[in-house]
């Protein structure tokens, strides 16, 4: 019998492609230990996503006695990018990484297809609701009404569920 | 196709600059003074918005120039004889009408504007455009629904939209003018030909003024003067605000 919902021969991709061609970059990657070492940086703002996860974090890679750390902004004026500059930093010089270069890259521009479904799963769960799923965090209602397109980050905007009465944060759809 | 000057490449990013920081600046004065929180986010992140795209027209004019000055020197050493800011986006903010309706008519500019520039032959203005259009959208889409409500709200918001309107509307054909320094990088393929887009920008407004049942004002009168770095009286107050740590503590670092 064809299942409805999967009939024979649709392609089902679990995984968006912007994140897997991410993965695929990170994967053959030769500096796998030092990736695994920033794995612990998180956003400042955001405390549920690291910097990779957020998609900030493009690139690491040793060039003779020095780390190259290749980053891009989310928003043109997140004020917070220095302080992610500041702790990718710190961690790699906790590890004896004291040569640190840090390179700013525009394009490919930032996007929140960049977010993979476990960063957006996490989002969910520390109470924001993910990227083109815009449903109340706290009871998945759909029933929800826009307060302002701007919330406290750049990369947040800030609705009240309707039916649980409560407001929070949506990452935008960038 | 002919090779782009540096000169007219650091001039070029440096106007860019001027508009981005300039109109940064008249929207970071509403923090505090917003009429409500949610609106004063909204300009404050909007304001960032701006003035990260200046930090990164400034920053490119600074690796062109290659003369030991950086993004805050270039923005905070500078008088207003040497900026090149349009002077639609140095005007005081007015009141909330004003900011909104003249944020709009920026804002339908930029959205074609950094289209065409994501497509420039040099990759530093190329990314910067990819990157500030993506705002800019999302800038527009705000600034659109502001003026529908304020034109298509209570008598006194129509009242003050179509005020502000007409003041600022004479403002808008520096913003469709190539410079000097524009017109040689648009035929050497660098820069985006800003004539191009006002018929484009006629329509949105127009549809969007129809909606909001405001008048588009007639071309009565209109002027320019930013590019060639001659202003209206309003900029170098906002400079001596701008500009006042730098000038009184020469590179002063946070």
């Amino acid at each position: 019998m064809v299942n409805a919902r999967h009939p024979r021969g649709q392609h089902i991709d679990i995984v968006p492609a912007a994140h897997a061609a991410r993965l695929a970059a990170r994967r053959a990657s030769p500096d796998e230990s030092l990736w695994a070492l920033l794995d612990c940086v998180m956003d400042p703002e955001v405390p549920a996503l690291s910097l990779w996860e957020l998609g900030v974090l493009q690139d690491v890679r040793r060039e003779g006695e020095r780390v190259v750390v290749v980053v891009t902004p989310t928003y043109s004026g997140c004020p917070a990018m220095e302080a992610m500059e500041e702790a990718l930093r710190q961690r790699l010089a906790e590890t004896g990484h004291h040569h640190v270069t840090i390179e700013r890259r525009l394009s490919p521009a930032w996007t929140t297809d960049w977010l993979s479904s476990t960063a957006r799963n996490a989002l969910r769960t520390y109470g924001i609701a993910p990227p083109d799923a815009l449903r109340c965090p706290q009871c998945d209602s759909a029933h929800v009404t826009q307060i302002s397109e701007f919330g406290s980050t750049a990369c947040k905007s800030l609705f009240r569920c309707e039916e649980c009465g409560e407001p929070f944060d949506y990452f935008k759809p960038h | 196709m002919q090779t782009a000057a540096s000169s007219d490449l650091c001039a070029y990013s440096t106007a860019l600059g001027d508009d981005a920081l300039i109109l940064g600046q008249r929207l970071a004065e509403w923090v505090s003074n917003a009429p409500s929180l949610e609106e004063e986010l909204a300009l404050a992140n909007v304001s960032l918005d701006h003035i990260g795209r200046a930090r990164m027209f400034y920053g490119h004019a600074a690796t062109v120039a290659a003369d030991g000055r950086d993004e805050d020197s270039i923005a905070f050493g500078r008088d207003t004889r040497t900026f090149t800011n349009v002077l639609i986006n140095e005007l005081p903010r007015g009141d909330f009408a004003f900011t909104m309706v003249r944020q709009f008519l920026v804002d339908a500019f930029n959205v074609p504007f950094l289209t065409a520039l994501s497509a420039s032959s040099e990759p530093a203005l190329a990314a910067i455009g990819e990157k500030a259009v993506k705002e800019s959208t999302y800038h527009l889409r705000r600034s659109r629904d502001w003026v529908l409500r304020l034109g298509d709200g209570t008598a006194e918001s129509h009242a003050r939209a179509q005020r502000a309107a007409d003041e600022i509307w004479g403002y808008t054909r520096e913003l469709f003018e190539p410079f000097g320094a524009e017109a040689r990088l648009t035929a050497a393929g660098v820069a985006a030909n800003r004539a191009s887009f006002e018929p484009a920008w006629r329509d949105e407004v127009a549809a969007t003024f129809a909606e909001a049942t405001l008048r588009v004002p007639e071309n009565t009168w209109s002027i320019r003067g930013g590019r060639d770095g001659v202003h209206t009286e309003h900029l170098g107050y906002l400079l001596a605000e701008m500009q006042f740590m730098q000038r009184a503590y020469p590179g002063q670092k946070w």
